[in-house]
């Protein structure tokens, strides 16, 4: 469990957050620029003291009153938006440097970190010499070789162009399976948090307006999320069966069963599904005759007027509505000729389900028996 | 014009001396500059700035403002002197003295310069990556800053090889303890010993080309390894 409390006033604005996050998995700090989620990630690594705070990680109290843990005594790795690799060190030496001062026992190693992130050919090239997506993948090694107990990104992709982000996302999700150390990811761009994030954090104007997990973060009609242009839900599940001849997956997801495109790897492996709100219709009955492979019981939740005679429908799937959430957007005049209401039953079809992570997926958590298979 | 040998006895015991003068006075101001300019880079504040003026102030006093109130320090009723025990006006420790306090803005600057260009991110990053402030200093600050500190050093040990006055001031010229080329191409001249003169002039001349050259050189070789 990540505690973390921080007040005090910054140039033109009051920064007031308070959170709590779990000890595990991505939590995405999210909201405008300016908003103080920097300041809040430097608080937590200690690059900047708050006069007032309190920061527990994992039992430990980095903050609290008096108390001020210096940043090089906390077990973080930082990962700054510019790479922000040494200039007068090799690659390797890079890499090395948080290594030689890390204490305790290695539970990150080499190999490991080099194969995540693909940096083995790099060693031999100066720093200058790499593209800004290598540069990246180096500082998040090195940081992850520090062996942090936290590890803190400030927008690592922010500075990338979309040739490179798209470069790093699937090294990102690499990680977020094979590691289990905590991230808190400072971003602004909502398609990233949907596709790492398993926790948000909700920050606007120095305050955090809500914190708890994607899903319901994203179809909670009290947060300003469900409002964006294209709202999604993110669902999270399990690989049931493939068919090799269809090329599809059937993927187990709390409340139903979803049919996705692709071979999305072993039975029982975890995916995460973005399904955009404008790519599912309702209907009162299953549909007969149709191309569309999914089509699921949902009980609607809950229904938000939008600008232009739209409305963003709030469903649970399963006949129960104990399901996975799920967002529709449907014209209103489709909601009143249907004459649809809070807590019925309707069949969601969805025209399209994708993963949230195009990646081929990562075969399993590295573990040190395949470390040394590799080395 | 001179004849025989091109440098006499006392020439070479004067090109030594200055060269013993500058080598000492660069590493002295190396020491004491360094963690000076480096506090410059950081702090904040009004004390900074005082001393930031005071640090400056050689740049801009006649060498003989500067070289009469060392005079007085150094001299035998001054309570530094007190406190040594010893006087150290004309003696090559008060040139020392002297040379580091007038060089000191030329060495500092840079220096300063350099550690203000890298921006406060390296340091910050090697805190995550647990460096204590003194490891980060000396395996981040220091080899980013190395171009600056070259410089320094350079324009450091020209500058005492090129001072005249200060020396003047409270040195005199002992021969083999105080008397420097400059001091001595003075007396050269002064005596109309010409040739002699030209051969120490000409020598600094050569010398002071060739010094800033390489500097310029080496710095720039310096700078396009980081790029």
């Amino acid at each position: 469990m990540i505690g973390a409390a921080f007040r005090g006033r910054l140039g033109s604005f009051d920064l007031d957050t308070a959170f709590e996050v779990p000890g595990q998995g991505i939590t995405a700090l999210f909201g405008p620029s300016g908003c103080g989620k920097t300041t809040v990630l430097r608080a937590i690594a200690g690059l900047m003291r708050l006069p007032e705070g309190r920061l527990v990680v994992n039992g430990e109290t980095w903050q609290e009153g008096r108390r001020f843990v210096p940043p090089h005594r906390r077990a973080i790795g930082y990962v700054f938006q510019e790479a922000s690799l040494f200039p007068h060190l090799s690659v390797e030496s890079n890499l090395r440097f948080g290594l030689r001062r890390s204490r305790g026992a290695a539970r990150i190693g080499w190999d490991e970190v080099v194969d995540l992130l693909g940096i083995g050919p790099l060693f031999d090239r100066p720093t200058a010499m790499l593209s800004g997506g290598e540069r990246q993948r180096v500082a998040i090694g090195r940081a992850l070789l520090s062996q942090p107990q936290l590890l803190l990104m400030d927008e690592p992709l922010s500075a990338l162009d979309r040739f490179s982000k798209d470069e790093i996302l699937p090294y990102l999700e690499r990680l977020h399976a094979s590691l289990s150390i905590p991230v808190i990811y400072v971003s602004h761009d909502i398609a990233e948090v949907e596709r790492l994030a398993d926790t948000l954090v909700l920050m606007g104007g120095g305050r955090v307006r809500a914190a708890g997990p994607i899903a319901a973060m994203l179809a909670d009609p009290a947060l300003p999320l469900i409002r964006m242009p294209q709202p999604a839900a993110v669902i999270d599940g399990a690989v049931v069966s493939t068919d090799p001849v269809y090329g599809l997956s059937e993927v187990e997801v709390p409340g139903g069963r979803l049919v996705v495109p692709g071979d999305l790897g072993p039975r029982g492996m975890r995916r995460r599904l973005r399904i955009p709100a404008s790519d599912v219709s309702l209907g009162r009955h299953a549909p007969l005759d149709t191309t569309i492979l999914n089509a699921l019981p949902a009980r609607i939740q809950g229904a938000e007027p939008e600008p232009g005679h739209q409305v963003t429908v709030r469903l649970a799937l399963g006949a129960d509505g104990q399901g996975a959430a799920l967002l529709a957007r449907v014209s209103r005049k489709s909601w009143d000729r249907l004459n649809l209401r809070e807590g019925e039953l309707v069949v969601a079809r969805l025209k399209a389900v994708a993963l949230a992570d195009p990646a081929p997926p990562l075969s399993t958590r590295v573990t040190p028996a395949a470390r040394t298979a590799t080395s | 014009m001179a004849e025989g040998p091109l440098l006499d006895a006392a020439m070479v015991e004067t090109i030594i001396l200055t060269l013993k003068l500058a080598g000492v006075t660069t590493v002295v101001l190396l020491l004491v500059g360094t963690p000076l300019a480096w506090w410059l880079s950081r702090a904040g504040g009004l004390w900074k700035e005082v001393v930031a003026t005071i640090v400056a102030l050689p740049i801009v006093l006649p060498p003989t403002v500067l070289g009469f109130y060392l005079l007085i320090a150094m001299g035998p009723n001054s309570p530094l002197t007190a406190l040594l025990g010893r006087k150290l006006s004309f003696t090559f420790e008060g040139l020392v003295v002297g040379s580091v306090i007038y060089s000191m803005p030329f060495v500092v600057n840079p220096i300063r310069n350099a550690f203000e260009a890298m921006g406060p991110r390296p340091m910050e990053v090697a805190a995550t990556l647990r460096a204590a402030p003194l490891d980060a200093f000396f395996t981040v600050a220091l080899p980013l800053a190395l171009p600056g500190i070259f410089t320094g050093a350079i324009l450091g040990f020209a500058h005492t090889v090129g001072e005249f006055g200060v020396i003047l001031m409270i040195g005199g010229g002992i021969p083999g303890e105080t008397k420097v080329l400059s001091v001595t191409i003075f007396d050269y001249v002064e005596t109309l010993q010409w040739g002699k003169a030209h051969i120490l002039a000409g020598g600094m001349l050569a010398m002071s080309f060739v010094v800033i050259l390489a500097m310029m050189l080496v710095e720039r070789r310096l700078n396009r390894a980081r790029q």
